[in-house]
């Protein structure tokens, strides 16, 4: 067997024993070990925010930089696209 | 003549305005129902598309550049990014909520469903991440499906 198989086989034990011990040292079902942000957000969200729907106000809101990644994401596909087939429409 | 057949044409041309407007009702109720800006204007985007594959890039791109979609998305972006400078601005800190709880305008505190006027700056960072989704993935499948015919490729 060559070197760089052996090498192969033994990453990706590594790698499946990191995910076995993940998977088995989460904490159980319907017990998440912190739920203080949770339950701040369900109590607060509606006198904080007046939104009715409480992920968007999360998403907008309490989360805003996420989704201003996001529409940086979006805007960097757009111009990435933009740029890269003008080329070929000439 | 670039498209699909005269079927596909008719068909897509009734349901269009239908996908239209609903995908705009996801993102006007963004602060009510599930949905917002994302998912409704993936939606219109998804009828643009439509309208796109049955009719052809060539014609759909005699109808609406890329430009102009380009100045759309721009300005869904400056809205968002400005909308988050005023809260810095009117309020404490970037991104602060400053619309709630003023008479104006979405300044009410919601208590259930049914009332629009809500939730202060959220249900304009919905119309604005809105005009952005539309205008950046129609813009995006529109110039892909224009380069490849002017390529010689497959798709018309």
């Amino acid at each position: 067997m060559p070197a760089r198989n052996v090498a192969a086989v033994i990453f990706f034990t590594i790698v499946a024993v990191f995910f076995v011990f993940g998977a088995l040292m989460t904490h159980p079902f319907g017990d998440p070990g912190n739920p203080e942000m949770d339950q701040y957000i369900i109590d607060n969200t509606q006198g904080e925010t007046g939104a009715d729907n409480g992920v968007t106000s999360v998403v907008f809101d309490y989360r805003g930089f996420d989704t201003l990644g996001e529409a940086t994401v979006l805007f960097t596909a757009f111009a990435g696209v933009i740029v890269l087939f003008r080329r070929l429409k000439k | 003549m670039s498209g699909m057949s005269k079927i596909v044409k008719t068909i897509s041309s009734i349901t269009f305005p239908f996908v239209t407007i609903y995908g705009l009702y996801v993102i006007a109720h963004g602060h009510l129902t599930p949905g917002g800006g994302f998912q409704g204007g993936a939606v219109v985007a998804s009828g643009c598309a439509m309208i796109l594959v049955a009719y052809g890039s060539v014609w759909t791109m005699g109808k609406i550049k890329e430009k102009h979609l380009s100045v759309l998305e721009s300005f869904g972006a400056i809205g968002f990014i400005g909308l988050a400078f005023l809260g810095l601005i009117f309020g404490t800190m970037f991104f602060k909520n400053f619309l709630v709880g003023n008479d104006f305008l979405f300044g009410e505190i919601g208590k259930g469903l049914s009332n629009i006027s809500t939730a202060g700056a959220l249900p304009l960072m919905n119309f604005a991440v809105g005009l952005k989704v539309i205008a950046g993935l129609f813009g995006i499948v529109l110039v892909m499906a224009y380069t490849t015919k002017a390529k010689g490729g497959k798709i018309e």
